[in-house]
């Protein structure tokens, strides 16, 4: 046996079903032995869909996600999706190939020091210069990736290794003496933060992305306390976003209700978020009022990182939910539920209508006919925050969105990504006309594997989320955000890819829009015409704080006193 | 605040520039950094200088405990014994400044380990505020050049650096 089939057993055993990737020389052995491999293999058309869609089959299943690419180009085309992984505390398994050995460090055709490179933006990554520690880093990198804070993980297999007779053995035993995560809470602490609660007058229960596997303890907890819980972009779909209980988004663009609890708030329980500067605004301004925070985090790095900690736990989101959830008491915060539901009632998230199609309702529109129930993708800008506003998922595993990097591409590649991991889901990529282009050659994949996903784009002809901070604080000097000029059409740039193309550019074809898109079998790119000036609000400004929130566009400013 | 930090780590490839890209990357301040073998095969020590607030401190430690190959790492706060070691080439014109440089050599126990016609390389092993005042006390001559190893540091007493209990990760 060669090293390339190796590793395939070795990936096999770990129960890995899907391998997204592309390939090229120096990872052609490995693709060899592919071919008698039961693993499947999705053919992305540039390796940065193909790490993507890893990412997003990761988040949708909570398996480990596995790219594949070859050496020095092929590799690089991983950076960006590996730091996203990575920023987004995503398991990823990235397996790349390099020149022979020898090769090394001389330059060579294709090669990238891609262990460098990609040091900072993987959990960790692995240089193979032995046949036979394939199974071994194997393991250790699926370990990795997928227990404490996930993250990606890389793999480099020089060509020779690949291509190099195997007699090593796949029974290794794991051995990693400097990882060992804390996955139990401190009894002791959880204590403490069920003391502090009960004391409170104004708590809140803030989670995010890292609460995604703890939904159930998640509900039961809040349930039981009457806890009123704030989620955050990576968090949505941890807890119900039709549950009493929820309040919405914090930060630049969250709800009143949630920004304002958290402000008023005296006690702060967050459970596995890291405090983005997105949610907090400036960092100083943040939650004047909490005497205690309570952070919940399984990587003790975040805690204490950006924000004073009064109870520090460190452990495991859905254990210590556990434990919290056998002390809670029901808390008595009529008063404070008093004060959360008159600002949620007095500013529901809403927008000015305009004779043109509106983005808000477009994504509304889908919501209702849906139901909510989709997995929602999304690209990043005003339409990553339309659909985080106004798509309230309901379920967990449901809304994946590129949160701690921001990168424009991943909503095409994710739909795929999620597709392949839950095909039985309806897929709804919401998409803006400049994310969209970044990787759109993925329409390819989902033609070839014949993929049932739905592309909404926003077409606002702008790079959106950009030209409203032009608006707002460049003197509206809109510099290089104009996209309509030269879009292509997009329901034709489908069909060129044989995919029904739909277009709607007036809002009185809305639900006929909304209808085509839904009741086509198979994949669709719709292109909704939306009105191009529109903002995205609330908003507080970067920088800001709570009291800095502006909920409407200021030509029709009412600055809100927090 | 200065810090001198221990660290055990497995002395796999590379593990040296996980650590340096992560202080880059964080904007930590180091001021030193040294690194040799153990008694111990396939364990390398790190000492390293680094200074900032208690904050930063903490993330510093955080931060390598985060990184897979760390085993254990330790801030010397505790009663220790910090060592750099210095050589110096200094330059000595005549007969006079020879034993001026000497006298300065003695007073600092240094040792001389060359002897050139117009310089001498002087050895000196300290904490790392003696080798400053050393090469203060030298300059006067006129130094050539100077390379320090950085400090190194142990726990007085007792007290072992080793993989005890299961360092928290993640
Ligand atoms: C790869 C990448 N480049 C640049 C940016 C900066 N950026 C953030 S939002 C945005 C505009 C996105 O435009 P579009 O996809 O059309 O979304 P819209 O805001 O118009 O809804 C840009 C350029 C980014 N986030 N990612
Ligand atoms: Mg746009």
């Amino acid at each position: 046996m060669k090293g390339a089939e190796a590793l395939l057993r070795a990936l096999e055993r770990e129960g890995v079903e899907v391998i997204f990737g592309h390939p090229g020389g120096a990872i052609m052995p490995t693709y060899d032995a592919l071919y008698d491999s039961p693993i499947r293999h999705i053919l992305v058309r540039h390796e940065q869909g193909g790490v993507h869609a890893a990412t997003a089959y990761a988040r949708a299943s909570g398996k480990v996600g596995v790219v594949m690419a070859t050496s020095g180009p092929g590799a690089l085309n991983l950076v960006t999706g590996l730091a996203d992984a990575m920023m987004d505390s995503t398991p990823v398994v990235a397996i790349t190939g390099n020149v022979p050995r020898a090769l090394i460090g001389t330059d060579a055709f294709q090669e990238a020091d891609v262990t460098g490179v990609t040091m900072p933006i993987t959990k960790h990554n692995y240089l193979v210069q032995d046949v036979n520690e394939i199974p071994r880093v194997v393991k250790e990198a699926f370990h990795i990736a997928s227990t404490g804070r996930p993250g990606p993980v890389l793999i480099d297999i020089p060509k020779d290794v690949q291509l190099e007779e195997f007699t090593g053995s796949f029974d290794v035993p794991l051995d990693l003496p400097g990882y060992k995560p804390t996955l139990k809470g401190h009894p002791k602490q959880i204590e403490k933060a069920l003391d502090a609660l009960e004391k409170a007058e104004r708590p809140v229960l803030m989670v995010g992305g890292g609460a995604q596997h703890a939904h159930a303890e998640l509900l039961a907890f809040a349930e039981k306390t009457g806890l009123p819980v704030i989620t955050t972009l990576m968090g949505l779909g941890a807890f119900p976003g039709n549950h009493p209980l929820w309040l919405g988004m914090p930060g630049m663009h969250g709800t009143v209700a949630a920004n304002r609890a958290i402000h008023h708030a005296d006690v702060i329980l967050a459970i596995g978020l890291r405090f983005d500067d997105r949610v907090t605004g400036k960092v100083s301004r943040f939650a004047p009022h909490a005497h205690t925070i309570i952070h919940v985090d399984i990587d003790p790095a975040e805690i204490g990182k950006v924000v004073r900690t009064h109870i520090p736990i460190v452990g495991d989101s859905r254990l210590v939910l556990k434990e919290l959830l056998k002390g809670a008491k029901a808390l008595r915060l009529a008063a404070w539920w008093r004060q959360l539901e008159e600002w949620r009632t007095r500013y529901p998230l809403r927008y000015k209508p305009k004779p043109h199609l509106q983005s808000q309702e477009v994504i509304r529109a889908f919501h209702e006919a849906t139901g909510g129930h989709a997995i929602v993708t999304t690209g990043v800008g005003q339409h990553q925050m339309f659909a985080a506003q106004f798509f309230p998922v309901t379920r967990p595993r449901s809304f994946l969105t590129s949160g701690g990097l921001g990168t424009m591409g991943v909503g095409l590649p994710f739909a795929i990504g999620a597709k392949i991991a839950r095909p039985e889901e309806l897929v709804l990529d919401f998409d803006g006309d400049g994310s969209f282009q970044m990787t759109l050659q993925e329409l390819a994949t989902v033609v070839k594997y014949g993929l049932d996903v739905k592309v909404v784009i926003l077409n606002n002809g702008y790079l959106g989320m950009v030209r409203q901070w032009q608006d707002l604080f460049h003197a509206k000097r809109y510099s290089e955000v104009y996209l309509a000029d030269s879009n292509p059409d997009f329901a034709r740039l489908a069909e060129a890819y044989g995919i029904k193309g739909v277009k709607v550019e007036r809002k009185e074809d809305l639900r006929k829009g909304v209808e085509a898109v839904l009741n086509t079998d198979g994949p669709v790119v719709a292109e909704f015409k939306v009105y191009q000036e529109e903002g995205v609000f609330p908003m507080i400004p970067a920088g800001g704080a709570a009291e800095d929130m502006i909920i409407e566009h200021p030509a029709e400013r009412e600055e809100v006193e927090a | 605040m200065r810090h001198v930090i221990s660290v055990l780590v497995q002395d796999h490839p590379r593990v040296l520039n996980r650590i340096t890209s992560l202080f880059a990357r964080r904007g930590f301040n180091l001021e030193s950094l040294a690194v040799g073998t153990t008694h111990q095969p396939g364990l390398s020590r790190i000492s390293l200088v680094v200074s900032g607030d208690d904050r930063t401190l903490e993330q510093v430690e955080k931060q390598l405990n985060r990184l897979i190959e760390v085993l254990k790492v330790t801030d010397h706060t505790e009663p220790h014994v910090e060592r750099e070691l210095a050589l110096v080439k200094v330059h000595v014109a005549g007969v006079e400044e020879r034993l001026a440089v000497k006298d300065i050599q003695e007073a600092f126990r240094a040792r001389v380990v060359d002897v050139a016609q117009k310089s001498l390389i002087l050895e000196l092993t300290g904490d790392s505020r003696k080798v400053d005042s050393f090469i203060e006390a030298l300059r006067p001559y006129g130094i050539l050049e100077v390379m320090r190893t950085g400090a190194v540091a142990m726990s007085r007493g007792d007290r072992v650096l080793k993989v005890r209990e299961k360092k928290e990760a993640v």
